[in-house]
């Protein structure tokens, strides 16, 4: 196994191109050195991008932020714009591990590893966020729902890596929660979690929402007929409901080790009822 | 030795001081199984079956070997075939021979220079396997047509006709059960099921092993028992036990899970044809796979009350399942099951089955949380059906001193009583409950055990005292051993110093286990201690030129007494001891012995819970446990092992389970997906210690380790089943499970 500091993304996206075994990206390693470890996966070239100019920071942009592939999930979490600006995103990010894990995990990792549970990715993806990718074809910009192709795998091509995460700018009157379900209370994944991003008018109805769902599908789900549920309602008990419903007709979950396909889909609609009624509270609703 | 009658002001016993081992062990300086470290020392690792069962047809280590820096290679052929059942049953076990019975069973070793190499070696070598037909249910491995694990491994005891996996049965009870339950008003019949959970120690099994050519061998390692390693090494590797020494590190938990062998004989065989030093370490993946998780139940419960909630009659089938291997642990079962109820008629059935899972080991209070879980769950619901309070209830059926208990013996003194009546006082009993939230409470009892005991006590010239014991210190227990001595010998607990000594340095110890260390070797100590206090009072004879019967021994010193009484100054044990050399030479006392006595123990734990009624969650919002002590000799480490207990019961009754796909492998070999409770789970765990004297002790002193994992599956249970408005009757209680039981 060989092991390189990338100084550019350039370079990185070049090594990894060129690698003709299997390559991977090392941030915050919290998933790639556990895999290397338990013997899971076995790895020719570990490329280090926590070197790359910029990627351990966190900078406005259009009114939105860029935070850096490599912003570990307690950097996030000190970060006063990124908390007041995401708080479902930072909630969700900060689940990531434990104590620990967060000093070095990151939100770029948690999508790339692949993973239907990742908890960054559907709050991400409740934002609209957006990921850049530098690849041997220059560079592009893609939805963070788009990056998921199944469990384990990605969209992203030989070569490419994610150099950054971009929240765009939200209106007024904007809020998003993340909730997950897990058997304990911490150091866990998601049985079934749920992100809700939402925008009210001046009289608390909601105007705009995206409501997505993880660990109940091989990706993660975003669930348009949910935020219609809510669309020009005050999120009443009918409209939570509807809500819910929807939630639970999106779900393809499967029957494992961590849970049924019965108790995922109805999990997920309730995590999505409470989900949307913490992200109204903060948008400054009230019922 | 009886309870010292006279003995109830205690100076040191009781008190709280800080372990002896405290300061290593918060500092990262405790020398744990994974520390050893030899010159010259080779890196082993283990090849593991990947299937739940097959025949071994061949294994090619020859590319394997071929490999430069690769020094050993071992097959279960390395190792003589026993024609002891058990000894052969513990090795085979470690290595199989013919044929893999469970997933990760060992099947191949190497010793190589480095981890890498080792590694590297390990994926060279062939096994040809032929897979067979496997079961891990134990419902399952009871059907006559069912894949067999074990031919021919069934005592006479077992009726014809049945699956051969079914090895033993054993009966226990009294009374006659059909005029029992004519006499009740409800009887309620109920089938319950619990999980395989593991120990979960937090260090994984590790050692060193070091053979050399003269036929001699050093063994370092993680054990609750180096004597019993000795056994079990010597006789697999054909070595007699003075040719062996082993020596216990430090011990990073063990719960009864280290009470056996699983690496060690490996180690040593790769060191004995290596010519070096072997350090063997498991992963985390083989703890969970190939070490000893506790058995797996299916029961039946049967039990008849009246309508004041008089039991008149209780009934019970065990059928236990401790993996590829015979073991007797059903029997416990079926004799704890009932004990905290003083019954006219009842009677226990156990049956032990094999299945393709690793082969059990002791898991705290062994076969008696299952079974209890069982009992006290049909308790519960009759005391609901039948409107009454359940811990009244239980006040009325208690057994006490005198009963004759279910499983044989007539109990002395005991502390039920006591422990319902406290708990039916504590504020918790009667706090009131919000919506979704319930209480429930059970009764836990375990036998506790004496043992083979062996202690030596040092006075050492400058007046302090060394205490060597065998028996490594798996809760504080060198804190109270040092404690007692302090009591004994009139002197401060900070002069003295307990180690726990290798195998060549004391007679045989049995394994710490069975609640026995506190007990055992503490009766021990204090007996030691006389011994030495026997031989200072001679020395002071001698210089006070008195005789020896004329002396006491006061406040760590002797005094002149009788006729003699204040003719002469007192004479410390520093005097004494620093007078040694001219008095005869240094003084040490000593004793063994096999105690009997160790008294029984119950405990009461009462918890309170709120179930989400959406997702199943449960989260457990107060606990507190009420136990009989005999006599908390370190009061910390009394409720430490309460806490403890109870921490370890909450995760088996929630979330902890060995989960087999189809293919008969284990799908959670990981503290990610074997859920052991984290601190944030609980609330702190509040604790009441009683102490009834245990007359088997001069101190009074119960063995208090085991008996706090009993309660918590039937407490848990009964608060879930009470809050959820309905009957939980499978362990673990995850969220899934209890939201399909909400749905209905």
């Amino acid at each position: 196994m060989r092991y390189m500091i990338a100084q550019s993304a350039k370079a990185a996206s070049a090594a990894l191109a060129e690698e003709p075994g299997n390559a991977r990206v090392l941030a915050g390693g919290t998933d790639l050195l556990v895999q290397m470890k338990a013997g899971n996966l076995r790895v020719d070239l570990v490329v280090d991008i926590k070197k790359i100019p910029g990627i351990r920071s966190i900078t406005a942009e259009a009114g939105g932020l860029r935070i850096g592939a490599a912003v570990a999930g307690s950097e996030l979490g000190e970060h006063a714009g990124v908390c007041a600006m995401g708080p479902g995103v930072v909630e969700a990010a900060r689940l990531i591990g434990s104590t620990q894990v967060q000093g070095r995990c990151t939100m770029v990792g948690n999508l790339c590893n692949g993973s239907p549970a990742g908890d960054s990715v559907p709050a991400l993806v409740a934002a609209a966020a957006v990921v850049r990718v530098e690849g041997p074809e220059g560079s592009r910009d893609c939805p963070v729902l788009d990056i998921p192709a199944g469990p384990g795998r990605t969209t992203l091509k030989k070569g490419e890596i994610i150099t950054s995460v971009f929240l765009p700018a939200r209106p007024e009157r904007s809020g998003d929660a993340y909730l997950r379900f897990i058997p304990r209370t911490e150091m866990d994944i998601a049985v079934a979690s749920a992100a809700v991003n939402l925008t009210l008018d001046a009289g608390g109805t909601v105007t705009a929402a995206r409501v997505a769902l993880g660990a109940v599908a091989p990706k993660v789900v975003l669930v348009d007929a949910a935020a219609r549920a809510i669309i020009g309602t005050k999120l009443d008990d009918a409209a939570l409901a509807a809500l819910a419903a929807a939630c639970e007709a999106a779900c393809t979950p499967i029957d494992d080790k961590r849970g049924t396909i019965a108790f995922r889909t109805s999990t997920a609609g309730v995590l999505a009822r409470r989900a949307a009624q913490i992200a109204y509270a903060r948008a400054g609703g009230s019922k | 030795m009886a309870l010292d009658e006279a003995k109830r002001n205690f100076r040191y016993v009781g008190s709280r001081p800080n372990r002896p081992d405290g300061v290593d062990k918060v500092t990262g300086r405790a020398q744990y199984g994974a520390d050893a470290t030899a010159p010259g020392m080779l890196t082993a690792v283990i090849l593991r079956s990947p299937h739940a069962h097959a025949r071994i047809k061949s294994i090619d280590t020859s590319a394997a070997e071929a490999i430069p820096g690769v020094r050993a290679v071992i097959t279960g052929a390395d190792f003589m075939r026993s024609d002891d059942d058990f000894l052969r049953d513990v090795q085979e076990n470690c290595m199989a021979r013919d044929v893999a019975l469970y997933d990760g069973h060992a099947v191949a070793a190497v010793a190589a220079t480095t981890p890498a190499i080792a590694k590297a070696a390990l994926r060279a070598i062939v096994v040809d396997y032929e897979v067979l037909p496997h079961v891990t249910d134990v419902d399952a491995a009871m059907q006559p047509g069912a894949p067999v694990v074990l031919a021919g491994r069934a005592l006479e005891n077992v009726p014809a006709g049945m699956s051969e996996n079914v090895t033993h049965s054993c009966e226990f009870g009294h009374g006659d059960l059909t005029a029992g339950f004519a006499k009740a008003d409800l009887v309620i019949e109920r089938s319950f099921k619990t999980a395989a959970t593991h120990q979960g120690y937090i260090e994984p099994h590790a050692c060193l092993a070091s053979a050399t050519a003269d036929g001699k061998a050093d063994l370092w390692c993680c054990t609750q028992g180096h004597f019993f390693v000795r056994t079990l090494c010597s006789a697999m590797l054909g070595m007699e036990a003075s040719q062996l020494r082993v020596t216990a590190s430090e011990i990073g938990g063990g719960f009864g899970g280290k009470t056996t062998v699983f690496i060690e004989p490996v180690a040593l065989a790769l060191s004995r044809k290596s010519g070096r030093p072997v350090k063997l370490v498991m992963t985390r993946d083989e703890v969970f796979r190939a070490t000893g998780p506790t058995i797996s139940s299916s029961m039946d419960i049967k039990i008849g009350m009246t309508k004041d909630g008089r039991i008149t009659a209780g009934e019970a089938t065990l059928r236990y399942s401790g993996g590829a291997f015979p073991n007797a642990t059903v029997d416990m079962g079926a004799q704890a099951g009932f004990a905290a109820y003083d019954l006219e008629a009842v009677r226990t059935h156990g049956w032990n089955v094999l299945t393709n899972r690793p082969k059990e080991a002791a898991y705290r209070a062994p076969g008696a949380p299952q079974a209890i879980y069982a009992v006290e769950s049909v308790v519960d619901e009759l005391c609901q059906k039948l409107g009454l309070d359940p811990l009244t209830v239980r006040l009325k059926n208690a057994a006490r001193k005198g009963t004759l208990s279910s499983y044989g013996p007539t109990f002395n003194e005991i502390g039920l009583v006591a422990t319902l009546e406290a708990a039916k006082a504590h504020p918790h009993y009667t706090a009131p409950l919000g919506p979704n939230q319930g209480r429930g409470l059970s009764c836990g009892f375990w036998f506790n055990f004496g043992g083979n005991t062996c202690v030596s006590l040092n006075i050492n010239t400058d007046g302090t005292v060394g205490v060597t014991e065998g028996n490594p210190d798996i809760g504080g227990s060198r804190a109270s051993i040092s404690l007692m001595a302090a009591e004994e010998l009139g002197i401060p607990y900070e002069n003295i110093r307990t180690i726990v000594a290798d195998t060549n340095s004391l007679g045989y110890n049995d394994v710490t286990d069975g609640s026995r260390v506190t007990f055992a070797v503490g009766l021990a100590t204090i007996k030691a201690a006389r011994d030495a206090i026997n031989k200072m009072k001679s020395r002071a004879a001698q210089v006070w030129g008195i005789d020896a019967d004329a002396v006491e021994w006061v406040d760590g010193a002797a005094v002149p007494a009788g006729a003699n009484a204040g003719k002469f100054p007192p004479l410390t044990l520093a005097d004494i001891a620093a007078n040694s050399p001219q008095t005869g030479g240094p003084i040490a006392g000593h004793h063994e012995v096999n105690v009997d006595g160790a008294g029984v123990s119950f405990g009461v734990h009462l918890v309170d819970v709120e179930v989400d009624p959406e997702t199943g969650f449960t989260k457990i919002l107060r606990y507190t446990i009420f136990q009989d002590a005999g006599k908390a000799v370190h009061p910390d480490y009394v409720e430490g092992q309460m806490q403890g207990g109870a921490v370890q019961g909450i995760g088996w009754a929630l979330n902890e389970e060995y989960i087999y796909g189809k293919d008969g492998r284990l799908q959670n070999p990981g503290f990610l997906d074997y859920r052991i409770p984290v601190a944030s789970d609980l609330p702190s765990i509040e604790t009441v210690i009683l102490e009834i004297p245990n007359p088997g002790h001069p101190y009074g002193v119960r063995g208090v380790g085991e008996t706090p994992i009993v309660p918590p599956l039937a407490a848990l249970a009964n608060a879930v089943s009470r809050a959820a408005g309905v009957r939980m009757t499978e362990l673990p209680m995850s969220p899934p499970r209890i939201l399909a039981a909400l749905k209905g």
